[in-house]
């Protein structure tokens, strides 16, 4: 075991030291013009406005060609990109923006506060992922100006909580190509119209997507001249072509574990989690409290201890995972409370002692309780930490059997029929807790929602700080609420969030001014250039 | 005439049958836990229940199955294959532009197969039992046992990254302008190694029944009879018993255009390629059942085909057939 680790540490070192030199290096040479970028694409979507579709694989492509209000800088900060300023009334029941001048789309026509009030109200508000929540409250946009936009809300919206969304949730779709239309049912889903720095030319279903440079950007023209995005379902294939040269960039952890750690080696290529600090994932371990036996809050605390979560990671995630505190991951500098909160370090003894306490005892064959458990099947790490479950709960006597289905599955069994008694997959963090995290806790989700609390259980306590942290304006007592959050949600244990995960970008070392942002995946890509 | 008739009974013949898959695939797929909706909610990675609510309404999940099916067989009737929710085209549109990449690449990979069976499958006849017969059939093993993605994905290392001869996925080279000639050997460059991917595992099939065919009619009286006449050997074998030897190779093309069309998934995945049975795969997982039953509807049509084609060369093969019937 040693040797495995010694191994471990090894390879993370060199995947660090490759990490670190190009970033340094190459700082300061002048851009060079020109170039073709290629990107791995491994899932294709059914569309690609990022106005109705919140996901990176719709970003991926259309957060080059579309711009939201505002993004984020390099130290996390939001930034405006089609507005330029904001201001939130005291009540925070009105914030106004102002909108940046002399922006026109690809086509030539004007962007004005038109477009931003129809993509609220008609796509964020009605369509879009996560954003019909976030914009339940927003009565209207008034545009008194082509430069303003005022949203105004029922209920007080903490700006800290918009500007946080609006770079995911906040992209501009252009109102005279939706307007009058079922937006869902525009063709131009599928070849996006936006402001940004490139603008699209094709996509060849199973193929590729290709956008050239916008000369008439408003930050100036982009370097790139062509950006085209490879359509290739196979991991493996798509290292292969990483190696052969025919690709520059695969994004989101787009191959296997194993070969992100071997390129993490070869001097051509720079593998990092740099640039997707926006993008955090929790692995989680949902419970179901239908079953008694895990509505005891010491069978959930049992299990949690069972298991050695530094050992699974060390071993099999290495460099690409930490631990995990709670359901706010420490990437999240505006809300992270710290590791002083409940925690569940493996402790075998610990475990079988409450399972003992809890009156689980040991029956024929050690069996003290049989369990199924139902992995997710997006990524491989859900994979091995649902055998790894398996085999650590089975040393003190829960028999755990996987139970394996895809996509569609997987969310109707557990979210919809709640035919589990564990389960195991993401939390995809969305920089505030009140867009992607609150709502695995908070009681009264309607039935089907795919992760929300979903566990038959209703923690009055939890959902009071949940509905105040949501709608409190002050900054410094908003985090505070969401410190009380995860105290509250990791004493209960109401499911457990112990594996931080941060996307793994493996990148040409030839690229430059990659990786400089959190969210550098999603965002425009205007000063990315290639280097001979 | 008597070709008309035999394709209008085929066509007949082949009409339930046709019904039979696509009432079978439609409930197969009922059976499947999770609907497009959930399907589409986990590739975007997060949601909420309004969405997904104001999804199924728009994708028409609230009918009842019957109803659904009964709508579906009855656009069907209309020649109308329904609109596919991943794509939002109609599915004829989304079969339409993976059909010739498919096409292409059964093509070249079962005339690969066949040719090369066939050229083999004689040498190791005429040599049973010596070196060259061994040596045919050890690698056609090897062939046959190997799983293909494997074999693409070693073709890849070995040819795109070390040697760098080949490209290692896709159609065409997207980075350049070719058109005319040029822009159709870029194609057949990139169609090289998933061709041989798909048709080394066929040949092995081919060699083989290619052979113990070849042994059968070499012992037959014509063929003796044709020796005895004082004709060379090379005479004989092209002449009397290549011919003779065919007809189980013609059977096996039939029966194989079809597996070929469906047992692609992995070597489209493997190299990049815009394929029919990618599209089968993802309309599986993303429940995209219009898109589905359309592909289950095209692939039979064209396994019809093929087998029609196929018994039109047994009759030219062997006239005995065509009296027969």
């Amino acid at each position: 075991m040693d040797l495995t680790r010694r191994a471990a540490l090894m390879t993370s070192a060199a995947i660090a030291a490759n990490v670190i030199d190009p970033f340094k290096a190459f700082a300061q040479q002048t851009p060079r013009k020109g170039g073709v970028f290629v990107v791995h694409y491994g899932a294709e979507q059914r569309q690609l406005n990022p106005s109705i579709q919140a996901s990176t694989g719709v970003y991926i492509v259309s957060g080059k060609i579309q711009e939201p209000l505002v993004d984020l800088d390099a130290a996390g900060n939001p930034v405006g990109v089609l507005a330029e300023s904001w201001e939130a009334a005291p009540d925070g029941k009105t914030i106004t923006f102002k909108l940046r001048r002399n922006v026109t789309w690809h086509d030539g026509k004007p962007f004005t506060s038109a477009d931003v009030q129809f993509t609220a109200m008609e796509m964020w508000k009605k369509v879009l992922n996560y954003g019909t929540t976030l914009q339940l409250f927003l009565t209207a946009v008034d545009t008194p100006d082509p430069h303003t936009a005022i949203f105004r809300y029922e209920r007080p919206m903490p700006l800290n909580l918009l500007l946080r969304a609006l770079p995911d949730l906040g992209y501009i779709s252009a109102k005279h190509i939706y307007e009058g239309s079922d937006v869902r049912q525009n063709p131009r889903n599928l070849a996006p119209l936006g402001t940004g720095p490139f603008k699209f030319v094709s996509y060849e279903r199973g193929q590729h997507i290709i956008a050239d440079r916008h000369d008439g950007y408003w930050k100036g023209p982009a370097n790139l001249d062509r950006i085209i995005w490879r359509v290739i379902t196979d991991r493996a294939a798509a290292a292969a072509q990483m190696e052969a040269g025919q690709l520059h960039y695969s994004p989101f952890s787009g191959l296997t574990i194993s070969d992100m750690a071997r390129l993490g080696k070869d001097r051509r290529f720079v593998v990092s989690t740099k640039g997707n600090e926006g993008n955090a994932r929790t692995n989680t371990l949902e419970f179901n409290f239908r079953r008694k036996e895990l509505a005891d809050i010491k069978v959930r605390q049992a299990i949690a201890h069972a298991i050695n979560v530094p050992f699974f990671i060390e071993n099999f995630l290495g460099d690409f995972a930490k631990l995990g505190t709670g359901p706010i991951p420490s990437v999240s500098t505006d809300f992270y409370p710290g590791a002083n909160t409940p925690q569940f370090p493996f402790d075998k003894a610990k475990a079988i002692r409450l399972l003992d306490e809890a009156g689980l005892r040991p029956g024929a064959g050690g069996t003290r309780l049989s369990l199924r458990l139902l992995p997710a099947p997006w990524g491989e790490d859900i994979s091995l930490w649902a055998t790894f479950i398996q085999q650590s709960l089975g040393e003190v006597g829960i028999r755990v059997e996987i139970v394996r289905t895809d996509g569609g599955g997987f969310l109707k069994s557990v979210y919809a029929d709640h035919a589990f008694d564990l389960a195991t997959g993401w939390h995809q963090y969305r920089n505030d807790p009140a867009v992607s995290t609150t709502v695995w806790y908070r009681s009264g989700q309607p039935v089907g929602a795919p992760w929300t609390n979903q566990w038959g259980v209703t923690d009055a306590t939890l959902d009071k700080i949940i509905d105040d942290a949501a709608t409190e304006v002050d900054a410094a007592k908003r985090k505070a609420l969401y410190g009380d959050f995860v105290r509250r949600a990791n004493g209960e244990l109401m499911l457990w969030m112990p594996i931080e995960q941060i996307f793994v970008t493996v990148i040409t070392a030839r690229a430059r001014n990659h990786s400089n942002t959190p969210r550098w995946g999603s965002s425009s890509w205007h000063d990315l250039w290639l280097a001979e | 005439m008597r070709i008309l008739t035999l394709a209008g009974r085929r066509l007949a013949a082949s009409i339930p049958t046709l019904l039979l898959i696509l009432v079978g695939v439609f409930l197969l797929l009922q059976f499947a836990p999770g609907d497009t909706v959930d399907a589409m909610m986990a590739q975007m990675g997060g949601g909420d229940a309004r969405t997904a609510a104001e999804l199924r309404r728009f994708y028409g999940l609230d009918l009842s199955v019957s109803a659904q099916l009964g709508n579906y067989l009855w656009r069907l009737v209309r020649f109308d294959l329904g609109f596919s929710a991943i794509y939002g085209k109609p599915v004829a549109t989304v079969i339409a532009e993976r059909l010739p990449a498919t096409i292409l690449l059964m093509t070249a990979s079962l005339s690969f197969a066949f040719f090369f069976g066939l050229i083999l499958g004689v040498i190791a006849a005429r040599g049973v039992n010596k070196w060259p017969d061994t040596l045919i059939s050890t690698v056609g093993l090897i062939f046959y046992a190997t799983p293909s993605f494997w074999f693409g994905l070693m073709a890849i290392v070995v040819f795109s990254i070390y040697l760098q001869w080949l490209p290692a996925g896709g159609l065409t080279d997207i980075t350049s302008t070719a058109t005319g000639i040029w822009a159709v050997l870029d194609t057949a460059r990139h169609l090289v190694l998933p061709t041989l991917t798909l048709g080394l595992i066929f040949l092995a099939i081919y060699l083989r029944i290619m052979r113990a065919s070849m042994l059968e009619v070499l012992n037959l009286d014509f063929v003796r009879t044709a020796r005895s006449k004082g004709l060379d050997e090379t005479r004989i074998i092209t002449r009397h018993v290549l011919r003779n030897a065919l007809l189980p190779m013609v059977t096996l093309i039939g029966l194989q255009a079809g597996t070929m069309l469906g047992g692609s998934v992995v070597v489209e995945s493997v190299f990049s390629l815009p394929g029919l049975g990618r599209l089968a795969y993802e309309s599986v997982v993303q429940r995209d059942l219009n898109t589905l039953l359309g592909i289950v509807f095209v692939s039979a049509l064209l396994v019809i085909t093929v087998n029609f084609i196929v018994d039109l060369i047994y009759a030219r093969l062997d006239p005995r057939i065509t009296t027969g019937a």
